[in-house]
């Protein structure tokens, strides 16, 4: 019964992340705005504000398209002096991210099991 | 709420856990130096680890298994590189094959373990490096599997 209600959760948690995952990805991807900074990015880095002179929108526009393809993984961003420079991050990279997740959570729950240890006494 | 924060460099294939527990050093200390105490706490829910060897010195080997559910058992092995009680401590994590040897192909991860003295307890941080993303890859077959348990715990707990 625990067994079964156990596997039961773990599906449910499986799909619960990666559908937040693909999410994010598709909706970052579902406007043409964020692909064209994408497909801009990909050749080389560039500042947002090179990026915004690329379109009829105000910095703050193009910084909050950046922001969503950040918060997708599908760029990194990275500070050279007083600008911010955005770059198209490799499926290796997102996916390494992936895996050091995934591992802080294992360490997460050591480090719970540690507390609880140490507050038994 | 143990841990304070964690970074996360996909570059340098390195995890930056940061700690803080309310106790001194030398009681947070025991629980990696005590293979009893440290085994109620290495292996994730539902996977009780038990150390068979545990050689707490500069080059000191130490094995143990954990045991899943269905009585399943996956080995693993340490080699310490570097201890200096109850401050720091350096090892290598793999796992091992049936018999407790090392994989030589396999995994290894590289642990530090930095305890520091705060005016409340103690500030554990732990720095995990992998060799290269296959490995990654290999040890987290298992470990999502474990990390996702572990969130079905806490979803139970909200839930009960």
């Amino acid at each position: 019964m625990a067994a079964s209600a156990g596997v039961t959760y773990n599906q449910m948690v499986v799909r619960e992340l990666s559908d937040a995952d693909a999410d994010r990805i598709f909706h970052a991807l579902a406007d043409a705005t964020r692909r064209d900074i994408i497909a801009r990015v990909a050749r080389e880095g560039l500042s947002v504000s090179a990026l915004a002179q690329h379109y009829p929108m105000s910095f703050a526009a193009v910084q909050k398209h950046v922001a969503v393809l950040h918060r997708a993984g599908l760029v990194h961003k990275e500070r050279r002096g007083r600008e911010q420079v955005v770059q198209a991050r490799p499926a290796t990279l997102r996916r390494a991210i992936e895996l050091l997740e995934a591992y802080e959570r294992i360490w997460r729950q050591r480090v719970d099991g540690i507390d609880r240890l140490l507050a038994e006494e | 709420m143990p841990v304070v924060k964690s970074y996360k460099d996909a570059e340098a294939l390195t995890l930056t856990v940061v700690a803080e527990f309310a106790a001194p050093v030398e009681r947070v200390w025991q629980v990696w130096e005590d293979p009893r105490l440290l085994e109620r706490w290495w292996g994730p829910p539902g996977w009780p680890a038990t150390f068979e060897r545990h050689e707490f010195v500069v080059g000191g080997r130490c094995a143990y298994y954990m045991t899943g559910p269905g009585g399943e058992r996956s080995r693993g092995w340490w080699r310490i590189t570097a201890i200096e009680p109850p401050r720091r401590l350096e090892f290598d994590d793999g796992f091992a094959d049936e018999s407790g040897e090392p994989q030589l192909e396999g995994t290894v991860i590289h642990g530090v373990v930095t305890l520091e003295p705060q005016e409340t307890g103690t500030r554990m941080t732990i720095v995990c490096r992998f060799d290269d993303a296959a490995a990654m890859e290999q040890m987290l077959a298992m470990g999502m599997e474990e990390g996702i348990t572990q969130s079905a715990g806490q979803i139970d707990d909200l839930l009960g």
